[in-house]
């Protein structure tokens, strides 16, 4: 028999119980509709992540003090760990593959003007970090010409950080006074978001010099460096590396690329997103117990009607597979119900919550298709066995 | 034709040997119209099971037109059924939930029939029982002769060589019994051969040849017209020729 044969088959059994065939379907589409919601949530996070990271560009990497151990806290274990230096950066544009070299000082601070006061990060750096970051300046310059050595080049401003100062006023070229330094705006930046939870529109940018004043130190909080993806970030982290192990006389720092950081996120999520599709999984797991209980209770009332085809010619395989139809017929319609309902919730959770990202590609409906038939196919093996199994005689004698 | 050579059906109950069929040695030649009668439990069904290949016997040799069947695998068992044979019960047997053209398709959905084919040939299948009219009704909204009608439509659908009907009459009335029987006859004259099991004597006696069974065994052959009744049949037993 022909597959369609076969399926229109196993229509007409269904048919006839049509609300245990209904009931039955129903769990297969739970178990499904399950594990579409929750793997979209997952696989939403993850992209989530990516895009995070990435809104950084992918090939770049971040040095920071301290020897990350296993289970080290940077900084704390080891004891006489050295400071990262502004001559350290410098050093590190000897490198080959090093395109650009960001050292910058962290720290927070009040920033004042116009009589309002706000608590934001300060970042201390030099002209080169909107490229390597990927930020763009709406307006001015960003700190340009600056001699990271000294001071002078004034204040740039993010968008958020202007609006809350001035208001619809301008912020451009007014004065403005950082963790008690006064100095001029000469920039405000393009808006860039948050990153994972960090506003980067509510921060100020000041040059190296004036953050080692305002901040009283001349240790780096870290060392961003661009490199060129056709050499290789192995090959960078280790010309990095080798460069300041001779500086430092040991390995008391941590070169971290953007690419590892990303992988670990993603791991992370993809342990996750995985877990909480085998939860889903469950769900389909009962579904596909019904369906073979549904199927092992129909092959003991039909044992009549498999015995009758029997003596009409059918194989021990047509009968098989006219089981094995029925169970992927129960479990396919159950899967593209369950689907509907998965992609239907995931929409009304999205339209709920905008800002929750969630990722339901259309790929994973084919495979959601596939692994509910293949459910089927396997919850209906051993009735479908069973049937097959049947004595033509004694199957006919059964009433 | 049909050839049984020292056929054994043996059913082992609880250490006691139970035989269904004792030793039936029998020749039944294509076209021939033979009834089976004996005593219930003498072995009749089990005699027309393992001539339709749904049983097969424990002991002896069994060929269907030229060809040992004894040994077929499942598979070419069934194909074989499915092509020669067409069963007819006592309980019509039909799907309870497909209409009558479904039912009649059902072997040549098995034999790979195209739909447009199976489609066709079932109409005509249905025309030739009398019930073109009743293709789309299900089994519950046929009588009991129009039921046995659409089995025998199916039995035949495939133009098997042997039809074999168990009791076909026995849940019939008169009239429409008369109906099926003369079906089954046209059938029968049309080159078929005929198998029909009866516990009545009137059906009995339309066959050419009457076969007595007793214990499992052809006790008494005759010509349909010499049957007087059952009793005198398996008291006139003659030995095995
Ligand atoms: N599966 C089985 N197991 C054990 N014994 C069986 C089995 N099938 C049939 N028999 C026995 O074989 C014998 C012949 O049975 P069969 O059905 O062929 O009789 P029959 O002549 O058709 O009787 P009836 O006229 O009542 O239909 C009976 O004694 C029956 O009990
Ligand atoms: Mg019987």
């Amino acid at each position: 028999m022909r597959a369609s044969e076969l399926v229109a088959f196993a229509l007409t059994a269904l048919r006839e119980h049509k609300l245990r065939s209904v009931l039955s379907m129903l769990g297969i589409a739970i178990g499904v509709a399950a594990v579409v919601l929750l793997t979209s949530v997952g696989e939403g996070a993850r992209g989530f992540v990516a895009a995070q990271f990435s809104q950084f560009g992918t090939n770049l990497m971040q040095v920071t003090p301290g020897r990350l151990e296993t289970a080290g806290i940077p900084g704390m274990l080891g004891g006489s760990t050295r400071k990262l230096t502004f001559e350290d950066a410098e050093a590190l544009r000897r490198v080959r593959g090093v395109r650009r070299v960001v050292p910058t000082i962290v720290g927070q601070g009040a920033v004042q003007a116009a009589g309002r006061s706000r608590d934001v990060y300060v970042l201390a750096t030099t002209s080169e970090a909107p490229e390597a970051w990927r930020l763009s300046v709406r307006r001015g310059v960003f700190l340009a010409g600056s001699d990271p050595t000294r001071s002078g080049s004034g204040a740039v401003l993010g968008p958020k950080l202007a609006r809350e100062l001035f208001g619809d006023g301008d912020a451009y070229g007014a004065w403005v006074r950082i963790a008690g330094a006064r100095l001029r705006v000469v920039g405000i930046m393009e808006s860039k978001g948050e990153m994972l939870a960090f506003d980067l529109d509510d921060v100020a940018y000041v040059d190296l010099a004036t953050g080692m004043r305002i901040f009283d130190t001349d240790e780096l909080s870290e060392i961003d460096v661009e490199f060129d993806p056709g050499v290789g970030s192995e090959a960078v982290v280790a010309g990095v590396s080798r460069v300041l192990r001779e500086r430092h006389g040991r390995e008391d720092f941590t070169v971290t690329t953007q690419a590892a950081m990303l992988e670990t996120f993603d791991a992370v999520l993809r342990a996750v997103t995985t877990g909480v599709a085998a939860i889903g999984g469950i769900s389909l797991l009962v579904g596909a117990i019904g369906v073979l209980t549904i199927l092992w209770i129909a092959v003991g009332e039909r044992t009549h009607e498999i015995g009758l085809l029997r003596a009409l010619g059918a194989t021990r395989t047509t009968i098989l597979w006219l089981f094995l139809a029925e169970s992927a017929v129960l479990a396919g319609l159950g899967g593209a119900a369950g689907l509907a309902l998965g992609y239907g919730a995931a929409g009304a959770l999205q339209l709920a919550v905008p800002a929750l990202p969630l990722q339901a590609s259309p790929g994973f409906a084919a495979a959601g298709l596939a692994v509910s038939v293949l459910t089927g196919l396997v919850a209906g093996a051993a009735p479908a066995r069973r049937a097959a199994r049947l004595d033509p005689i004694e199957a006919l004698r059964a009433e | 034709m049909i050839r049984l050579v020292d056929v054994w059906r043996s059913y082992s109950l609880g250490g006691q040997e139970l035989h269904a069929l004792a030793g039936v040695t029998e020749d039944v030649l294509d076209g021939e119209h033979v009834a089976v009668m004996g005593p219930s439990g003498s072995g009749k069904s089990t005699l027309l099971n393992v001539i339709g290949l749904l049983d097969r016997p424990t002991r002896g040799r069994y060929e269907l037109d030229g060809r040992e069947v004894s040994d077929l695998d499942d598979a070419e068992l069934s194909r074989v059924r499915r092509d020669r044979v067409g069963h007819v019960f006592q309980a019509y047997h039909l799907v309870a939930r497909l209409d009558a053209q479904r039912n009649v398709e059902l072997p040549m959905l098995f034999a790979g029939v195209p739909r447009a084919e199976r489609h066709e040939r079932a109409r005509a299948a249905l025309a030739e029982v009398g019930l073109a009219k009743r293709s789309g009704h299900r089994p519950s909204e046929l009588s009991g002769g129009e039921r046995q009608r659409v089995a025998i439509a199916r039995a035949t659908v495939l133009r098997p060589t042997v039809i074999l009907a168990d009791e076909p009459t026995g849940n019939l009335d008169r009239a429409a019994g008369q109906q099926v029987l003369e079906l089954l006859e046209r059938l029968n004259h049309g080159g078929t051969t005929l198998m029909v099991v009866t516990h009545d004597l009137d059906v009995a006696r339309r066959a050419r040849r009457v076969l007595i069974l007793e214990d499992g065994r052809v006790v008494n052959r005759l010509a349909g017209h010499e049957l007087k009744s059952l009793a005198e049949a398996l008291a006139a037993k003659r030995v095995e020729p």
